[in-house]
């Protein structure tokens, strides 16, 4: 509740909704995320840009101003622009003599503090213009694909995996329409480089229930060559991974399951007089009212009574 | 008959040949991130070649994945969503990998005053109907907000003077100066109980002790302090860099005045004694005369310049400011030469 626990309490409900938008919550929102270009961006950085942004469409801001700023040695303006525009994902084009085609990718965490950025070099860029076929509707989920062992052998690597998985993961769905399956995008680590493609999927016939898989090339194909790397200290990066205890599933307890799929419940019991036990009445074990009274007469005397 | 099975057999590897695909290396999947990942090594020969047939084995290597991928996507549970008609949709699980969050997890908030002591008390909310029967209008009103049950405060035309109040008072403006109080009460009351809350976490920050880069010099020492404290003998015994201080921080912050014990020391005691009697005996004088003027201008002159700095700091500039300074220095070295010269072995205590 931290909106109206604020020392200028928000007076509309518009405004408290906005600022509930923005604070910490279990469940997060997707992440946004900023494209920005740098002092020097030319052609190819641009049109980069506005690719990544029309994949990412309405979880991503496009900056159309060039900002002068330099994102390795000088961390606070991007931290302002997240912190202005709640974005957790960024990513930044320029284009220098001794860095030409620049791209720095990078993603935060607590408070809007850089956590990695990693410098990748685009040696060839195939834009969505360029490629003469029909597009999927924007907003899609695509399919992410990672191929190459070098994604889990490198620490760069992995990191690299990471933000490109939480950059065009898009939004946390707890179903999907099988048929809506079309985009997928796919990057290959080979050589020291990173090809990312991106395809339509066509879902053809095949004799059984799982269709067969046509490919179609689309979208922006990215050749990438990795440069620096601003990668956070482990136990930061852990702490950013720490989820809070409420996400966790609740473990039902005294269900458990067989081997042969049956399930089995435990009930606890109070412990019982079992001679009060109501059990199913017989009619012929019915004691007979004369051997009741012997037995009466000799088990419980009963009181007599005053005359 | 067999011909006929074999036949059929035939048929369905033939189907199921077109939606299969060999990998040296089972593929891990991520269904809820709807993500894949290949471990296989690919051909790093082939695909050092050129343009067309590099694309052609990525999308070959491309196709095949999304194959896998797709396969398991179609084995989960599905069900057709919006009845008989629509569209299959399947269940994705929960997605498994792990991804940092974007924002600490939200820290739940100190009790206020009065939950503390309705805890204390076990006096706990009693739920109250939103909606309270007006009995002038004969109707559901809310409790308070716009049209409430008991009428509008605003509109009341008669205010009744209590009992022992004085009779000339004016109880309307009264009943607004109350209402005024009791809004400003209440203001105060959370106020104060947001700088509690504010205080009590700050007093053990959690996520500075991590360094972020971000820290400024006094943050760091302040954590450096509380990471030196924190052993069991309580920072007794952890070495010390080159430059750092010999002491061991005073827990009050040295507002307390330390004494000599009585009887300790008798050299440095008899020592001091002596200092005294020689001070007191000397001709010159204990006060350096010049060095406090000196001193006193100083301060003068550095009061003087933080007054002007907001007014008269864009009059003058940077240059002016440049060309002021040499004139200053050299006033002061002048003076400075005289006690340079006179300056005694052992005296000036206050300087």
């Amino acid at each position: 509740m931290d909106a109206l626990d604020r020392v200028v309490k928000p007076k509309t409900k518009r405004a408290k909704r906005f600022l509930e938008k923005r604070e910490p919550k279990l469940n997060e929102n997707t992440k946004n995320a900023m494209l920005i270009k740098g002092g020097n961006a030319n052609l190819t950085v641009t049109e980069v840009l506005k690719d990544i942004y029309a994949v990412k469409k309405p979880f991503a801001v496009l900056y159309k101003r060039k900002n002068i700023t330099r994102p390795f040695e000088d961390q606070t303006s991007l931290e302002f622009f997240s912190k202005k525009s709640d974005c957790s994902l960024f990513l930044f084009g320029s284009h220098n003599k001794k860095r030409p085609n620049n791209l720095i990718i990078g993603s935060r965490m607590f408070d809007h503090h850089v956590l990695d950025m990693i410098e990748l070099g685009i040696e060839k860029f195939v834009s969505l213009k360029d490629i003469k076929n029909s597009k999927c509707p924007e907003g899609t989920k695509p399919m992410l694909i990672f191929a190459g062992d070098m994604f889990d052998v490198n620490e760069e690597y992995r990191r690299l995996k990471s933000l490109f998985v939480d950059f065009f993961r898009g939004p946390t769905v707890p179903s999907i329409r099988l048929a809506g399956l079309e985009y997928v995008l796919h990057f290959t680590a080979v050589d020291g480089k990173i090809y990312m493609r991106s395809y339509k999927v066509l879902l053809k016939k095949s004799g059984c229930k799982i269709p067969r898989i046509e490919l179609e090339e689309m979208g922006p194909s990215l050749d990438l060559v990795m440069r620096r790397t601003h990668l956070a200290s482990d136990d930061l990066y852990k702490l950013s991974l720490k989820q809070p205890k409420g996400l966790k599933p609740k473990k039902k307890k005294n269900i458990s399951h067989d081997v042969f799929g049956t399930t089995y419940g435990r009930i606890h019991m109070q412990k019982q007089d079992l001679s009060k036990l109501q059990t199913r009445k017989m009619k012929g074990l019915k004691k007979r009212p004369a051997e009741k009274s012997a037995e009466d007469g000799g088990a419980t005397p009963k009181k007599s009574k005053s005359a | 008959v067999e011909a006929v099975l074999a036949a059929a057999e035939e048929q369905e590897a033939e189907k199921r040949r077109s939606i299969t695909v060999e990998k040296e290396l089972e593929l891990e999947y991520d269904l809820g991130n709807l993500l894949a990942v290949d471990r296989n090594p690919p051909s790093a020969a082939a695909l050092r070649g050129a343009g067309p047939r590099r694309e052609a084995l990525l999308q070959a290597l491309a196709r095949d994945n999304t194959q896998l991928l797709v396969s398991r996507l179609w084995e989960l549970p599905a069900e057709r969503a919006g009845g008989a008609g629509g569209p299959l949709v399947a269940q994705l699980p929960e997605p498994t990998f792990r991804l940092p969050r974007e924002k600490p997890p939200p820290k739940p908030r100190p009790p206020t005053r009065w939950e503390q002591f309705a805890r204390l008390k076990g006096i706990r909310r009693k739920k109250k109907t939103s909606l309270v029967w007006d009995e002038p209008a004969k109707e559901w009103r809310r409790r308070w907000g716009y049209r409430r049950a008991g009428g509008d405060p605003s509109r009341a035309w008669l205010a009744e003077v209590p009992a022992g109040a004085d009779p000339d008072e004016d109880q309307f403006a009264r009943l607004r100066r109350e209402k005024r109080e009791r809004v400003a009460r209440n203001e105060l009351n959370r106020l104060r109980n947001l700088a509690r809350a504010h205080r009590a976490g700050s007093a053990v920050p959690a996520a500075p002790l991590h360094p972020t880069g971000h820290q400024d010099r006094d943050e760091l020492r302040r954590v450096a302090r509380v990471a030196r404290v924190s052993t069991a003998s309580l920072g007794r015994f952890q070495p010390r860099l080159p430059k750092e201080s010999a002491e061991p921080p005073s827990r009050s912050g040295g507002k307390k005045r330390r004494f000599e014990p009585l009887l300790g020391n008798l050299a440095a005691e008899r020592s001091r004694q002596l200092e005294l009697l020689r001070d007191m005996g000397s001709k010159k004088p204990v006060l350096d005369i010049t060095r406090a003027v000196n001193k006193q201008m100083r301060q003068e002159e550095a009061e003087a310049a933080a007054a002007n700095k907001g007014k008269k700091q864009s009059k003058r500039g940077k240059r002016g400011r440049r060309q002021q300074r040499p004139g200053r220095s050299g006033k002061k070295s002048g003076v400075r030469r005289q006690p340079q010269q006179q300056k005694p072995a052992g005296g000036g205590s206050g300087g």
